[in-house]
């Protein structure tokens, strides 16, 4: 019982972690029908963001968070418009096409070293580790940190997109781009905006692995950005909280496959249970079928 | 000068293509300040097309748009609408994932401030009290006509002076086609300039003041509503003389 709490502990961790991801994924595909394949790798430039910020700059954690948070989502907000904006009317596999274009050039870009370097680099802890015992459970503060941040992105996105006016032109350019414009939403703004919102969370959730898992490279976005992929489609893409629970599912059975098969089925367990929402409910959990406007 | 003053929408030999196709040629028209008029014509004869060149949803390829004297063709629709212009889509586009009141809130998303939207809001509710009472129901579960309501209500929170009504009628019964048109009516007679299009050219040319005949893409007919109702041409093309 005890080896299960704390397998349910660590499950959490890494499906908050990949929560921040996931979140990313499900907006952009909310308001421009699009499958950012690039999210993971703005991930990576988050966690390599934060590790030159640690590293060599020794900031303190909230401005590496700061660092991360801005970088990633000034990125993706100049990825859009170079790369994703001049295809917004093009069919969609040429966007799709040219996500999986710009993940690639980032892995390998930043690969070069006179960029990030090809290596797997140590990230350096910004803080002490402390370990807690509760009832044969062993808690660390790294655990704590995880769930208090990525509990506080997750109110303050809940407030952005419902209580801002520019949360109101999110909800509104999702629904029908056109209604939107002639309501005065600036779309471009929009979109941009939420590029950079979904952005600025993979740039926590950079920062957040790194300090967990530390050992980062050029490539480390491709698994646990396909895995929140597979989180927001398990959860029903598009939707918020979907994005959540997906998130949280996928850490869990991941974990727990680790825990009592073998560690190898980790990642089989993850795409079996892509496959499995495809083949049986490709909406998701919480995901509405998309109805057709008149 | 006076007339160019009162002038409050010049389209000048427009020109506007779907890809390849043309769908509006050489199209000009006028609006002046507190009229309604009307532009009529059969499904496909590019009456939505022009409401669209006009809140910017679509790019005319020549020709100008001027409102109030200045040119709006190619603005993106945004900025278009903050100049005043409000156009309710043909088919509402009502949004169905928020309450009545959230879509009433977006129709001032265009405005500065969350006083002017509340008193817009306030007015509309007073226009359409159906509205006020479904303020928290979701806007998809609404009824046709209601949709209409308040598709017509969101753009005039943000206080228009140009309203465009692509086929307000379009769907709802001949009982609610009445009720709607006698809001127009009324919205009319509290000071709002409206072009209307519609393909029920019966009810169009009896509260319009003008009216535009398209067909094909070209304005083929315009004049006094009252005297394009006794045209001929008119009566057997659209409204209905053949068949009575």
């Amino acid at each position: 019982m005890e080896y299960f709490l704390q397998q349910a502990l660590n499950g959490l961790q890494l499906g908050f972690v990949y929560a921040l991801i996931a979140l990313g994924y499900t907006m952009v595909y909310g308001i421009v029908r699009l499958i950012n394949f690039a999210h993971g790798d703005v991930f990576m430039v988050g966690s390599f963001l934060a590790f030159y910020a640690i590293d060599r700059f020794h900031l303190p954690l909230t401005a590496v968070f700061g660092v991360a948070v801005g970088g990633c989502a000034l990125l993706a907000v100049a990825i859009e418009r170079v790369a994703y904006r001049p295809l917004r009317n093009a069919p969609k596999i040429a966007a799709l096409i040219t996500a999986i274009g710009v993940s690639l050039f980032l892995e390998y870009f930043t690969a070069l070293h006179q960029v990030f370097g090809p290596n797997y680099y140590a990230f350096p802890r910004p803080f002490r580790v402390v370990t807690w015992e509760v009832g044969g459970i062993v808690f660390t503060n790294i655990q704590a940190i995880i769930l208090a941040v990525t509990f506080a992105c997750l109110l303050v996105l809940q407030f952005i997109v419902y209580r801002t006016r520019v949360g109101r032109g999110m909800r509104a350019v999702s629904y029908d781009k056109v209604t939107s414009g002639l309501m005065g939403v600036n779309v471009d703004a929009v979109i941009s905006f939420t590029f950079g919102l979904g952005a600025a969370l993979a740039g926590v959730g950079g920062v957040l692995y790194g300090i967990a898992y530390p050992q980062i490279n050029t490539f480390m976005g491709i698994m646990p950005g396909l895995k929140a992929f597979t989180a927001a489609v398990l959860g029903g893409i598009g939707s918020i909280p979907g994005a959540l629970l997906g998130a949280l599912i996928m850490g869990q059975s991941e974990t727990m496959a680790a825990a009592y098969l073998s560690s190898t089925y980790r990642d089989g367990i993850a795409f079996l249970l892509l496959i499995g929402v495809l083949l049986w409910k490709p909406t998701g959990i919480l995901g509405k079928s998309s109805q057709e406007k008149v | 000068m006076g007339k160019a003053k009162s002038m409050l929408l010049t389209v000048d030999n427009i020109n506007v293509y779907y890809g390849s196709v043309q769908a509006l040629r050489n199209v000009s028209f006028h609006v002046s300040r507190g009229e309604i008029v009307s532009l009529v014509g059969a499904n496909g004869a590019g009456k939505s097309t022009t409401l669209r060149a006009l809140s910017g949803v679509l790019r005319p390829a020549s020709g100008r748009i001027l409102h109030e004297g200045a040119p709006i063709a190619g603005l993106p629709p945004h900025r278009i609408v903050r100049r005043g212009l409000s156009h309710v889509p043909e088919g509402r586009g009502v949004f169905a994932n928020m309450s009545v009141l959230e879509n009433l809130e977006m129709g001032g998303y265009a405005r500065a401030s969350g006083k002017e939207t509340a008193e817009g809001i306030a007015r509309v509710f007073e226009l359409f009290p159906r509205l006020a009472e479904r303020r928290d129901q979701n806007a998809g579960t609404l009824s046709g006509g209601e949709q209409q309501m308040l598709a017509i209500g969101r753009a005039l929170v943000r206080r228009p002076g140009l309203l465009l009504l692509d086929e307000p009628s379009m769907g709802l019964s001949p009982l609610l086609v009445r009720e709607i048109f006698r809001m127009i009516g009324e919205i009319h007679r509290a000071g709002t300039t409206i072009l209307l299009v519609e393909q029920n050219a019966c009810m169009a040319l009896s509260v319009a003041d003008r009216a535009y005949v398209l067909e094909a893409g070209e304005i083929t007919l315009e004049g006094r509503a009252s005297d394009l109702r006794e045209d001929p041409k008119v009566r057997a093309a659209y409204l209905g003389d053949a068949v009575e």
